[in-house]
């Protein structure tokens, strides 16, 4: 118990420590660039693809289930809500951190393991500045836009199963779903949560890389521990912002 | 070179995504407006009417619900509508009903134009209003309406459960 609250505090030095180091210095942009390369434009497949399948199954549950009370023209509707609301910035942050957060946790343990962080210390590059910072800026940055296209491709795909093989008429879709969903409240507040589970996510990723036991074993269960504990951050987070604005 | 173009490209798309989710998705064009000017309405029972329900004339939305409000004096409500300017000139005559779209939609309020020369202004009131037909009411109507025809004396009229509302 008492190991537990002194992680806590842990992970909440440390990430005190990458916000104080958050001033850009030379080279501090190459670095940005190449982590958003790494973590965010290669994590583009996988949210696609599953933002496709997530409106595809949707809509085709929804239909279902709607049509049973002759609501069917409501798919738009529900398809919109659930996405911007609870789906888009959820799903898209566990498939972020199935990806890129293992990724990034798996790099910075294995830089521990073989003595690169120490190799940086030793060289008056400040580690945390130099490997964590770049790491946490680009998940920020890169999941609300993760976000957008994992919401945009889900809406294509429940357009495709509604209006191509459902049969339902293309008008009532986005009519249903342009009249449901609000600019201000659903939408923004979608890019709100991803921002927040973007960061989240980074901090634990980053910090259970960085903390990880300099072994082998150490570094595999830095990166299962950021995975699960990453994934219940969102969920338990998920609720709280949820709670919070609605 | 290759990395500079990926994270552009990924930039992009994010950005691309995220505005044609704001205009294919969400209902920005209905926010997007030109001018609109103010008018009153009171109705004794609103219903279910919620801020931002649509205000049609003939069918077409030409503004929304601004603000609802009770007085406490009098025990109206006081709704408050943003009517476009696209809409042109109502005539002081206007009246203002509150009807359902659909059988069981929501509510909207519905002005139908009137004949006289003089126009509203902003923050002017709609004289002639109706208030919202409430189900209740109706099937209230129905019950103890048949304790006024000749067959009610026949049978005994039904036990009222509730008292009947105005």
């Amino acid at each position: 118990m008492r190991e537990s609250i002194a992680n806590l505090g842990r992970l909440g030095l440390f990430g005190l420590q990458i916000l104080a180091n958050l001033t850009p210095q030379r080279g501090s942009f190459a670095d940005l660039m190449r982590q958003l390369y790494v973590v965010g434009a290669r994590s583009v497949p996988i949210v696609a693809f599953g933002g496709a399948f997530v409106g595809l199954v949707m809509s085709l549950q929804g239909y279902r289930t709607l049509s049973t009370f002759g609501a069917s023209n409501a798919l738009g509707t529900l398809l919109g809500l659930s996405l911007y609301r609870e789906l888009g910035p959820v799903l898209a942050a566990l498939l972020f951190c199935g990806r890129a957060g293992s990724s990034m946790a798996a790099e910075l343990g294995l830089m521990r393991t073989t003595d690169q962080i120490t190799a940086l210390a030793m060289m008056a590059i400040d580690p945390v500045r130099k490997a964590v910072v770049p790491r946490f800026l680009a998940g920020v940055i890169a999941m609300p836009i993760l976000t957008a296209v994992f919401c945009a491709f889900a809406i294509l795909g429940g357009y495709v199963q509604a209006v191509w093989v459902l049969g339902l008429d293309p008008g009532h879709y986005w009519s249903a779903l342009q009249g449901s969903v609000s600019l201000g409240e659903d939408y923004a507040q979608a890019f709100v949560k991803s921002a927040v589970f973007g960061a989240v996510l980074s901090l634990i990723s980053t910090y259970a890389g960085y903390h990880a036991p300099p072994t082998i074993e150490g570094t595999s269960r830095a990166t299962t521990d950021a995975v699960v504990q990453g994934s219940l951050m969102i969920l338990f987070l998920d609720f709280l912002l949820s709670a919070l604005f609605y | 070179m290759k990395l500079e173009i990926g994270v552009g490209a990924f930039i992009v798309l994010g950005f691309a995504c995220a505005l044609a989710l704001a205009f294919a998705s969400t209902d920005a064009r209905g926010r997007l407006g030109g001018e609109s000017y103010r008018l009153n309405a009171r109705s004794s029972n609103l219903g279910e009417l919620k801020l931002r329900a649509p205000v049609k004339i003939a069918g077409v939305k030409i503004g929304e619900v601004a603000a609802i409000t009770l007085d406490p004096v009098a025990h109206d409500a006081v709704v408050t509508l943003n009517i476009s300017r696209v809409a042109g000139d109502l005539s002081s005559d206007s009246s203002a009903s509150i009807f359902t779209a659909g059988l069981l939609g929501e509510r909207y309020v519905a002005i139908a134009p009137g004949g006289d020369v003089d126009a509203l202004a902003d923050g002017d009131e709609i004289i002639y209003t109706q208030s919202a037909i409430v189900l209740e009411n109706l099937i209230g109507k129905y019950m103890f309406g048949n304790a006024k025809s000749p067959d009610a004396a026949a049978k005994p009229a039904p036990a009222p459960a509730t008292p009947e509302e105005k």
